[in-house]
């Protein structure tokens, strides 16, 4: 297994020779690769890709991890304590030493996908494909060649499960750069209701590689409550799709918050299946210093009478390079589609970069379809209104700042994830006004 | 206190203060008045450090070249501007702005920073004195506040920050009567021998319930005429046009 023990260049990876697991597995693998040795990896001619240098990512060499690696540091540094139960895959592989399975909940089920990948002579849900066009792009080909673990949830028809799921995603690169793939899924019966936590961290000074793709399935009337905290090491790079298919009255929202890495890609798609279904989808991107973040979101309505909200807000500092594109489809059959989309941008920098990119595809009459992007800077009224007060400039900057940013972390409801994500975000935020107000400002940066 | 000596300002060719001199002694209260396009509002924000205007002249402030500070260590040297149109700043709460501003200036001033118990109780205590209602508190700064709650919320802020000038502009705007009242009323019970004030209105209403020391009417970027506070009952009886008249004829007369 040459191709999956020695580092590679992304562009180079191909099928191991001796693929091992029961023969359903074989076939996918053998079919995913095939995929991407037809059709390729994106390129920047692609509308999903379009703002996003993948060149050095492609040609970069990356050692496909093993399981069995240890954490230098302490997992609660590193991701919110919620309690209740949290799976954590570190380099790709699930660690049970640093998770915790919570109380035992009737009609949950929790397991890594690996042990279902080695047991299970069914295809498991998260490897399902999805008939005529099986990958949406050629890393979505290659998580299904490579991906050996990731979160499984079940939940049974009816159960409500009150405590949060927490899945977090660790990459630690002891000696060269690691390429991690994942794949998780959720599949909510109907009626059933929970919190999902994804929490994607990392440490170590290598430029790791992480692909991840998060499936979840809403039956009739399930409520899935979801969320992403991306706060990898400044130099990963975090490729994500989180892919979503909904029932009718269903109920999805999902808050994105994109922090660290040095590139990172979070796709969000949602198709509306089912009649009434309502998706809600908010994300916070911060690129500063030179990161790039880009967020990619389709929503397809299908069925008619679903209502979805995308609310996107970016903070641009420094050489940050932020995308929304986002992408509302309405079928001909969903009639009586309520969507709406907003992307809000801060640039904080004359050398950030946004790029918004609405994109409606109506295809039926009988649509109420509201979209707006505002591009700004901070209010400078208000900044000399805080200085009046002895409030000083970096400090009042950072105050709007944060407060703009907040809009999106008070969408939270459970407590102790707020005020987690509200401390990393305000951290970031920090170090990106220190560094961006200029040496004029800098003095007194800790007034408070 | 304050000493203010042939000040100009002037945004580009245009130039709004010309040549304004006024001197506040501790403890007095100032009133300017003066018709629209007089520079009042202008007088505000070069006082408080505004970007944007031409100024030359000298103002010293508590022995301070004022002109020569940020509008933050103006702040911290204990300069209060009220502002006629606050700022509103979704997002950011009232209470851990005002604490922030409120440690802000104690840092300039030498203090300790205040501990949040201490804080909130004298915000509380504060917040009766202006009868300020208390879903203010957590509400973001000035965001959909009615014009008489933000002006309050302006004396909130000012008896929180203990300033020793105090500039009203145009603090009467916008109010009823029984706002008008309650605000100055906040204002009063901050009046003390140390404490100056330059209250900066159009009408002499304010004038009846905050009572000034001297009145002085501004024109043309200067002021014209001074007085005692029966001055600003005669403005509003002769209006702004005959006493800038008179005023120019007196000042032909002179010459």
């Amino acid at each position: 297994m040459t191709s999956t023990t020695t580092a590679t260049r992304l562009r180079d990876l191909d099928q191991p020779d001796d693929l091992d697991g029961p023969q359903w597995l074989v076939q996918c693998r053998a079919s995913a690769f095939g995929w991407l040795a037809e059709h390729g990896f994106p390129t920047q001619k692609d509308e999903a890709w379009r703002y996003l240098r993948l060149g050095p990512i492609l040609d970069g060499e990356f050692r496909p991890s093993q399981p069995a690696s240890e954490l230098s540091c302490e997992i609660a540094q590193l991701v919110a304590n919620l309690g209740g139960t949290r799976l954590v895959f570190l380099n790709g592989h699930f660690h049970p030493g640093l998770s915790t399975i919570g109380q035992n909940v009737q009609g949950l089920t929790i397991a890594s996908i690996a042990s279902l990948l080695t047991a299970q002579s069914d295809v498991p849900p998260a490897f399902l494909d999805k008939g005529d066009n099986p990958y949406l792009d050629g890393f979505a080909a290659l998580n299904v060649g490579l991906a050996g673990d990731g979160a499984y949830i079940a939940i049974a028809a009816g159960v409500a499960v009150e405590r949060p799921i927490q899945v977090v995603y660790c990459t630690s690169d002891d000696d060269e750069p690691v390429l991690s793939t994942t794949r998780s899924c959720v599949v909510a019966a109907a009626g059933s209701r929970a919190v999902i936590v994804e929490t994607h961290v990392g440490v170590g000074t290598k430029t790791s590689f992480a692909n991840n793709v998060t499936r979840i399935q809403l039956g009739e009337n399930a409520q899935i409550e979801h969320h992403m905290i991306q706060n990898t090491a400044p130099t990963a790079v975090q490729f994500g799709v989180l892919d979503v298919t909904q029932a009718a009255n269903s109920r999805f929202s999902s808050n994105a918050f994109s922090l660290g890495a040095s590139v990172a890609r979070h796709e969000v798609r949602v198709r509306l299946e089912g009649e009434a279904a309502d998706v809600t989808l908010a994300g916070l991107y911060l690129p500063s210093s030179s990161q790039h973040h880009d967020n990619p979101v389709t929503v397809e309505h299908v069925a008619p009478g679903c209502t979805s909200r995308q609310i996107y807000n970016g903070v641009l500092d420094e050489k940050g390079h932020g995308v929304f594109n986002g992408r509302i489809i309405v079928q001909p059959s969903a009639n009586g589609t309520d969507a709406t989309q907003f992307n809000r941008n801060l640039v904080l920098s004359d050398h950030a970069e946004i790029d918004t990119r609405p994109r409606l595809e109506i295809l039926t009459d009988d649509v109420t379809c509201t979209h707006g992007v505002t591009v700004g800077q901070l209010d400078e009224d208000a900044i000399y209104y805080l200085r009046t007060r002895g409030i000083t400039e970096p400090v009042a900057r950072t105050m709007l700042t944060t407060a703009f940013a907040n809009e999106m972390v008070q969408r939270i409801d459970n407590p102790s994830l707020r005020s987690w994500v509200e401390q990393v975000v305000a951290q970031r935020l920090d170090s990106s006004t220190r560094v961006a107000s200029g040496p004029a400002a800098i003095t007194v940066g800790t007034a408070l | 206190m304050l000493h203010i000596n042939d000040l100009t300002a002037s945004i580009g060719e245009k130039k709004i203060l010309d040549g304004l001199d006024l001197t506040i002694n501790p403890g007095e209260v100032h009133a300017i008045m003066g018709p629209n396009g007089a520079g009042k509002s202008t007088l505000a924000n070069v006082l408080g450090g505004r970007d944007g205007y031409d100024v030359s002249g000298s103002v010293t402030f508590n022995g301070l070249d004022l002109l020569s500070l940020t509008p933050e260590e103006r702040a911290g040297a204990g300069l209060f501007l009220a502002f006629q149109y606050p700022a509103e700043i979704p997002g950011v709460g009232n209470l851990y702005f005002l604490r922030t501003a409120v440690n802000s200036v104690r840092r300039f001033r030498g203090l300790d920073m205040i501990g949040v118990t201490d804080f909130l109780a004298l915000a509380e205590a504060a917040m009766e004195s202006v009868e300020m209602d208390r879903s203010l508190k957590n509400r973001s700064v000035n965001d959909g506040f009615s014009g008489g709650e933000k002006k309050r919320n302006e004396i909130l802020q000012m008896t929180m920050l203990e300033p020793t000038l105090a500039v009203l502009d145009e603090t009467d705007s916008g109010l009823d009567i029984d706002a008008l009242r309650i605000v100055a009323n906040g204002v009063n019970a901050l009046r003390s021998p140390e404490r100056s004030m330059l209250v900066i209105t159009h009408y002499q209403r304010l004038l009846d319930y905050i009572v000034p020391d001297r009145v002085h009417v501004l024109a043309g970027g200067r002021i014209i005429r001074s007085g005692g506070k029966e001055l600003a009952a005669e403005l509003e009886a002769n209006g702004y046009t005959e006493t800038v008249a008179q005023a120019a004829a007196a000042a032909g007369a002179a010459r």
